[in-house]
C-alpha cells in the first residue's frame, strides 16, 4: 500500500478515532460501519461490511462504561475493513487475518486512549492555575488541543495498523494452509460465543429474556429453513 | 437577570452553542477532571450573559467552578450543563452549586450507561445485524444501524439539555422520568427477541451462499456461549477471540 492509497484510510481512521469519545459519539466508530466505509474506500464495501458484522459481534462484549478501558473500535474497524477489502476474493485465509490484525488494533489503539488521557491530565496539571481562575483561552486551549490529539492519535494507530499488518496479511494469505470452509467456521464459531457471551452478560437480569431470545430463534430458524 | 428570566432570555443561538459543544464535552477526558473540564466548555457560551461578560469576576467563578470534577454518561450530561447555566445565571449560591453538581453526578453516569451503553446501542447494534442477515445492502445496514441510534442519540441530548435549562436545580425529579427507569428493560426485551432473530441470520450470511450452518458450528457456538456466561465478568469476550484466532492463524500458516 502506498502513501495515496493509505492516506485516505488514515483520515477515515483519524475522523473515526474521533467520534469514540471526543466527537460526536454518532457511532460512526461501531465496527460494522467503520470496517464498511474503510471497504467502501478500498473499492469492496460488501467485503468490508462482512468482516464489520463479525467485528460488531465481538465488540458487544465491550461496551464503553465511563473511565473503564475498553478496545477502540473505530481505527480497527477501518484498518478489519481495508484489509480485508484488498484481498482478491474466496482466499480462505483472508478473513482471519484481517480479523486477528482488526482485534490487535482495537488492542493498541484501546492502549493509546488511556495515553491520551494521561497526557491530557498532564496538560491540565500545567494549566491548572489558570483554569482555577476562569481563564477561558486556557480551558478552550486544553479542550480543542485534547481533540486534536485524539484526531492524530487515530490517524497514527491508522496507518500503523496498515503499514504492519498490510503485508502481514498478504502474507498469511498466501501461506494459508486450512480450507475455506472451516477458516469461516472458526470465525463464525468465535464471534457468536462472543456476541452470545456479551449479549447474555448485558440482558440476562430483563425480565423473560429467554422466552423473548427464543420467540426470535423460532422465527429465524423458520426463515432459514424456507429460505 | 433574573430567576424567572433567566432560562427564556438565552438566545437561541446560545443554546444552538450549548448543544454543539455538548457533542464535544468529552475533547478533553482525562483520569483527573473526569468530564469536568467538558462541562466548563459546554457552558462556557451561556455564562458570557453573568454581569460583567467575559472579562467579569462573575464569569471567571462560573467557569472555573464548573471547569472541577464532574462525571456523566455523555448523553445526558446536557441535563447537568442546563440546570448549572441556569443557577448560575439565577446567581445561586456556589455552595449549594457546588454540592448540586456532586449530588448529580453518580445518577446521570449510571442511568445513562444503563439507558444508552447497556440498552439502545446493542439494541441497534442487533437490528443492523437483523438488517444484514435478512440479505440488506452495506448502505441499507449502514443507514439503518446510523439513522435509528442518532434518532435517539441526538433526542435525548436535546431532552437533557432542554429540562435542565428549564428547572434548574429541581431537576432531579426529571431522571425519574418513565423512560429513563422503564426503558433499559423494555429495550432489553426487544433486544433479546432481535438477537434471536438476527444472530443465526447473520451467521449464516457470513459462513457464506451455499453452505450450512452446521450441527458442529451450532454446538460448539452453545457450548461456547454457556461457558462465557457461567464466567460473566471474570472473562473478557474480545481478548478469548484474540487468543484463539492467533492460534487458528498460526495453525493455519504452519501446516
Amino acid at each position: 500500500m502506498n502513501l495515496a492509497e493509505a492516506l485516505p484510510i488514515a483520515l477515515l481512521g483519524a475522523v473515526l478515532g474521533l467520534d469514540v469519545v471526543s466527537f460526536p459519539q454518532a457511532m460512526v466508530s461501531r465496527p460494522i460501519v467503520a470496517a464498511t466505509l474503510a471497504g467502501a474506500f478500498i473499492g469492496h464495501p460488501p467485503a468490508g461490511l462482512l468482516i464489520g458484522v463479525v467485528l460488531e459481534l465481538i465488540a458487544l462484549d465491550t461496551l464503553p462504561f465511563g473511565a473503564s478501558r475498553y478496545p477502540e473500535w473505530g481505527s480497527a474497524g477501518v484498518v478489519g475493513g481495508a484489509l480485508f477489502a484488498a484481498q482478491p476474493p474466496g482466499m480462505p485465509g483472508a478473513l482471519p487475518a484481517s480479523l486477528l490484525a482488526a482485534l490487535l488494533t482495537a488492542s493498541i489503539s484501546g492502549w493509546s486512549m488511556v495515553v491520551l488521557r494521561r497526557t491530557i491530565a498532564t496538560r491540565l496539571e500545567r494549566t491548572r492555575d489558570f483554569i482555577e481562575a476562569g481563564s477561558r483561552d486556557a480551558l478552550l486551549g486544553l479542550h480543542l488541543s485534547g481533540m486534536t490529539m485524539d484526531l492524530l492519535r487515530g490517524a497514527l494507530v491508522t496507518t500503523l495498523g496498515m503499514i504492519v499488518f498490510s503485508p502481514l496479511v498478504r502474507a498469511i494469505v498466501a501461506i494459508w494452509g486450512s480450507e475455506s470452509a472451516p477458516s469461516r467456521a472458526v470465525v463464525v464459531v468465535i464471534a457468536a460465543i462472543v456476541a452470545g457471551g456479551a449479549l447474555w452478560k448485558v440482558f440476562h437480569s430483563v425480565r423473560g429474556v429467554l422466552w423473548f431470545f427464543l420467540g426470535g430463534l423460532v422465527v429465524s430458524t423458520l426463515l432459514l429453513a424456507v429460505s | 437577570m433574573t430567576a424567572a428570566s433567566s432560562q427564556s432570555l438565552l438566545p437561541l443561538r446560545v443554546k444552538v452553542a450549548m448543544y454543539c459543544r455538548l457533542l464535544a464535552m468529552q475533547g478533553s477526558w482525562n483520569y483527573e477532571t473526569l468530564n469536568g473540564t467538558g462541562i466548563g466548555f459546554a457552558i462556557e457560551p451561556a455564562l458570557r450573559y453573568l454581569p460583567g461578560g467575559i472579562d467579569g469576576p462573575a464569569y471567571r467563578a462560573a467557569l472555573a467552578r464548573e471547569s472541577r470534577y464532574f462525571n456523566a454518561h455523555p448523553y445526558l450530561a446536557g441535563v447537568a450543563v442546563g440546570a448549572l447555566t441556569r443557577a448560575e445565571l439565577d446567581g445561586v449560591d456556589p455552595a449549594r452549586i457546588e454540592r448540586f453538581r456532586t449530588a448529580l453526578a453518580g445518577p446521570l453516569g449510571s442511568v445513562g450507561d444503563r439507558l444508552v451503553w447497556a440498552s439502545w446501542l446493542p439494541f441497534c447494534s442487533l437490528v443492523a445485524l437483523c438488517v444484514y442477515g435478512g440479505g440488506g445492502s452495506p448502505l441499507g445496514v449502514v443507514g439503518t444501524f446510523l439513522l435509528l441510534y442518532n434518532v435517539g442519540h441526538f433526542l435525548l441530548r436535546a431532552w437533557g439539555l432542554r429540562i435542565g435549562l428549564s428547572r434548574g436545580l429541581n431537576v432531579a425529579s426529571a431522571l425519574g422520568a418513565p423512560f429513563l427507569r422503564q426503558g433499559p428493560q423494555y429495550i432489553g426485551s426487544a433486544a433479546a427477541l432481535v438477537a434471536g432473530l438476527a444472530l443465526p441470520l447473520a451467521l449464516q450470511r457470513v459462513v457464506g451462499p451455499g453452505r450450512v450452518l452446521a450441527g458442529g458450528i451450532i454446538v460448539a457456538a452453545l457450548l461456547g456461549v454457556l461457558l462465557l456466561a457461567r464466567l460473566r465478568e471474570r472473562a473478557q469476550g474480545w481478548r478469548i477471540a484474540l487468543g484463539v484466532l492467533a492460534v487458528f492463524v498460526l495453525y493455519s500458516v504452519l501446516t
